[in-house]
């Protein structure tokens, strides 16, 4: 007897919430701190007057949001960081949708055709870009190679992928797409491998063709995953700066400046951290929308 | 309505392996109500998949009302299948579920209301059509998957063991209502399932696989009293068919015609010594498990059956018999039905 | 019907192929630049896709012997080990007693964390870059060690706690039965169980490292001490001359052993960005 009252009483104890707290509390601490602080700071800059090597530090207002506000080059950014994600995200979901339902069943080298597929993904973003950037050189691209070798182009007019303003904004687009493409492709896998094989023979049976069976059918089911590739890849797309950073820096004459980009631009290499500063708070709209839809997901995906 | 036919159908999955259907040739007749009856693994399923269109033969035809289909896609054979998990599309309504098969065969818009009213009545559910799948309940759900069946008016319904994934207390329910569909509408039906209590009480007739063979094919009568095989006699009937060998053939007696050999009539009966070792009371009956002693089939475990008002005692050895007349004979070697022949039990 | 399935399986592979040729196609042209002379690789009018002059290991020689691409490998490396440490150490036992010891508000603080993920280096680096500065961090790889864990914690909780959640409690409260703690059967039971999911985490949180660039351009400004993916594409530029074989070669090398391991790991990966979305 003393012995069983023993033990449940270790259970008891056990169960403290002390525990809990200490187990999860460093890393709530860091990232409070480390996320958290930074982010109060990034506000704080931007109604400041800092600046890289100064240690001064006013409140003045609005002044940044006026200034750049009034900046054709942010307008052109956060134009730009509009335009790129939705085109991408438009293309990428097409694209990664034809490619699942390409790697839903399997086949002979289904895994090494995954590794290819993967590479873009899993490269670091920078490496791969260098290679765009190399592919889409005006002089020695493999791409004007190829036209002109068949008589699309002449030899001594060759497109400008980066250097000219809507080429290089393509050009933007199409790197960004073929990041995203391996990425949303897998988890739209996940997602169709999700659906019962029933399904789709219950629509065969029914009279449903290929075409009636993806679009009323498979596409609606797969709602919530279509939603989380469209969230992360918009997050992915919109709030980065390397690809545009190391494709063209910006140019030519900021028509590739995005958001983040820009503010790279002005707050680092042009040591106007406060403007800087600004001009990135302006993707914070964007990723409230974004946390709103993903706690919404989680959400229905706990009560479904 | 049409009548099914298979010709020597066989589907192996992977070269070198046993097929998981062999050779099966059968006919349906107008308007019956056929199973297929087997344990997991013996090929029902992939043959009721073959029908369908879902799965495509590795030999032989099939024919449905005549025609050989074996080319025709599961749209193209008007044939309407029930799956075990009911395959409703959950993001629709239970009218939209219902008309989706109208939608697809482009039925004209003005028509569909009718058809699914007339389905949902059919079936019960005309309160349900706003409802989506997953707020109905198990027997909820297999109506509409048959209303979605039915709308079509298909020649032949298929029907995937639509009962296992209701609880026991359900399924009773569930079947009679399958039953009185049945036969309301009169579609000839195949039915898949590996419970025979089921196929004993839905079939018109029923088809016993085992690995991917047919054993036998016959009305529920014909497999529980004459057997083709050991496989089909210990499939049939719960507890299972008592088999034991003698010399060069098996012979089999049901638990239900083992009793106390006082009590039976007949004049030519078969004695045993019978040991009882257990007593199971299941109010309206007793299961007696035991051993046979003395004589060819000492030490033999048996099952006896006896209905109430016997006081049996543990350990105790009765004079326990089988009238002549129910005792199954069955080659050793290849477990077939053979013709009665006297033995002895000496 | 036989016509039918010859046609859609020919789709598939033209399909497959050019999926494989679009996102494959610039790393073999990584390749094929890393070998070629400068001779070969900067002549318009030869067909790019041949070897016109024979392979050369120049830039890989040039690569290697001239330039801090080992070097900017080994920081990587490094610091990519380090963050992999602290991750560990700080996103196990907070995963765990998320996924186990506080209820609702476990689930409740598990999103908040995953939410985090949310909020970018491009927002936060302005700030940041002044806080290490501050700290006298900068152009030190110890900023990015100090930083990295906020990019790789939200995601490995996030991962951990679904993974964690899997284990049926009933293992730890027979492990409790028998006389350990919990802590103790947290230790000696949840963590060894949970390998492959602490192995996905030390898998991403070293490839994220070696993705990352923002934070990595901003802190850091000294060549010797840069990360491979700022190295390559800010130093191996010698004024405004690429040197493009041995750019591409740095590309490749980079890329490859990241590509490999992260493939073994990818369906864990999903599992952690989909959890929820997609059941069972």
């Amino acid at each position: 007897m003393a012995v069983g009252q023993a033990k449940i009483k270790s259970i008891g104890a056990a169960q403290s919430p002390l525990l809990g707290f200490a187990m999860f509390s460093p890393a709530i601490l860091y990232i409070v701190l480390v996320v958290g602080a930074p982010f109060l700071l990034a506000i704080f800059y931007a109604f400041s007057d800092a600046r890289i090597g100064s240690d001064s530090l006013h409140f003045v207002g609005l002044e940044n949001f006026r200034s750049i506000l009034q900046s054709p080059s942010f307008r052109k950014a956060l134009q730009n960081s509009i335009i790129f994600t939705i085109c991408a995200q438009i293309i990428v979901m097409v694209c990664a949708n034809i490619l699942s339902i390409a790697l839903e069943k399997p086949f002979r080298g289904r895994g090494l055709v995954r590794f290819l597929i993967l590479l873009p993904w899993v490269a670091p973003v920078s490496l791969g870009t260098i290679g765009w950037k190399w592919i889409l050189d005006s002089i020695y691209s493999v791409i004007t190679w190829v036209l002109v070798w068949a008589h699309i182009v002449k030899p001594y007019n060759t497109p400008m992928w980066l250097g000219e303003p809507k080429l290089a904004m393509a050009s933007v687009i199409l790197v960004h797409c073929w990041r995203l493409i391996p990425f949303s492709t897998v988890i739209l896998l996940a997602g169709r491998t999700a659906i019962p094989k029933e399904i789709p023979e219950a629509a065969a049976i029914d009279g449903a063709g290929f075409w009636r069976t993806l679009f009323q059918i498979n596409l609606p089911m797969m709602v919530p995953i279509i939603s989380v590739a469209v969230l992360f890849g918009t997050i992915f797309t919109f709030t980065d700066m390397t690809v545009v950073y190391i494709l063209t820096a910006g140019g030519p004459f900021d028509s590739t400046q995005t958001l983040p980009s820009y503010a790279f631009a002005t707050g680092i290499q042009g040591s106007d951290l406060a403007a800087g500063a600004a001009v990135s708070l302006f993707l914070v709209p964007v990723l409230v929308v974004i946390a709103y839809f993903m706690l919404r997901l989680a959400h229905r995906a706990e009560v479904g | 309505m049409a009548v099914v036919e298979t010709r020597n159908l066989s589907k192996v999955f992977k070269e070198g392996e046993l097929g998981a259907v062999n050779n099966v040739n059968l006919e349906t007749r107008e308007g019956e109500f056929l199973v297929f009856l087997g344990p997991s693994g013996s090929g029902k399923t992939t043959l009721l998949r073959m029908i369908a269109g879902l799965e495509t033969p590795t030999a032989g035809e099939i024919l449905i009302g005549g025609k050989v289909v074996n080319d025709m896609t599961p749209r193209e054979r008007r044939i309407a299948m029930v799956f075990q998990s009911y395959a409703l599309y959950p993001h629709l309504t239970v009218y939209k579920n219902i008309a989706f098969p109208l939608k697809a065969q482009k039925v004209p818009k003005e028509l569909h209301k009718q058809k699914v009213e007339w389905a949902s009545s059919l079936l019960g559910i005309g309160g349900l059509l706003q409802r989506k799948p997953r707020e109905l309940s198990g027997g909820e759900r297999q109506r509409v998957a048959l209303a979605r069946a039915i709308v079509r008016e298909p020649a032949v319904f298929l029907l995937d063991e639509p009962l296992s994934n209701l609880d026991a207390k359900l399924r009773l329910s569930a079947r009679e209502e399958l039953e009185r569909f049945h036969r309301r509408v009169g579609t000839t039906t195949i039915y898949v399932t590996h419970d025979q209590v089921e196929a004993m009480a839905m079939g018109d007739r029923i088809i016993v696989l085992n690995k991917g063979y047919v054993c036998q094919f016959g009305t529920p009568k014909e497999v529980y009293d004459d057997p083709a095989d050991t496989f089909v006699a210990t499939f049939l009937g719960s507890p299972p068919m008592n088999l034991i060998e003698n010399g060069d053939v098996i012979v089999g007696f049901r638990p239900e015609h083992f009793r106390l050999a006082e009590e039976i009539k007949d004049s030519d009966k078969v004695i045993f010594k019978f040991r009882v070792e257990n007593v199971e009371y299941l109010g309206a009956e007793f299961i007696l498990s035991g051993l046979l002693v003395g004589g060819l089939a000492d030490g033999k475990k048996v099952i006896a059956r006896l209905l109430l008002g016997h006081e049996v005692g543990v350990g105790t050895t009765y004079d326990f018999g089988v009238p002549e007349r129910h005792l199954k004979f069955f080659d050793r070697s290849t477990e077939k039905k053979v013709a009665a022949r006297a033995i002895t039990w000496q | 019907m036989m016509k039918q399935k010859i046609i859609s399986k020919i789709i598939h592979k033209v399909i497959l192929a050019i999926f494989v040729v679009l996102l494959a196609f610039p790393f073999f042209w990584m390749a094929i630049a890393t070998f070629k002379q400068d001779g070969d690789l900067y002549a318009t009018q030869n067909n790019p896709f041949l070897f016109n002059l024979a392979p050369t290991m120049a830039h890989l020689r040039y690569l290697f012997g001239q330039t801090d691409y080992a070097r900017w490998l080994a920081n990587t490396a490094l610091v990519g080990v380090l963050v992999v440490a602290i991750t560990l150490l700080l996103a196990i036992p907070a995963a765990y007693a998320l996924a186990r010891l506080t209820g609702r508000w476990g689930e409740r603080l598990g999103i908040a964390i995953f939410l985090t993920y949310l909020v970018p280096p491009t927002l936060l680096f302005i700030p940041m870059s002044r806080v290490v500065a501050v700290l006298g961090l900068q152009d030190t790889i110890w900023a990015l060690v100090l930083v990295y864990p906020s990019i790789t914690l939200p995601f490995s909780i996030w991962l951990l706690m679904g993974f964690f959640k899997s284990i049926p409690r009933e293992l730890e409260d027979a492990a409790m039965v028998d006389g350990l703690t919990r802590f103790g059967a947290f230790v000696k039971l949840v963590v060894p169980i949970s390998i492959s999911g602490i192995l996905t985490v030390v898998i991403f949180s070293f490839t994220l490292v070696t993705q990352e660039f923002v934070y990595a351009v901003t802190f850091i400004s000294p060549r010797s001490k840069q990360m491979v993916g700022v190295g390559v594409p800010n130093f191996l530029v010698l004024g405004d001359v690429y040197y493009w074989g041995g750019l591409m070669a740095a590309c490749l090398i980079a890329s490859l052993p990241v590509a490999f391991v992260y493939n073994l790991f990818l369906d864990r990966f999903i599992a952690g960005f989909t959890v929820g979305a997609v059941k069972g």
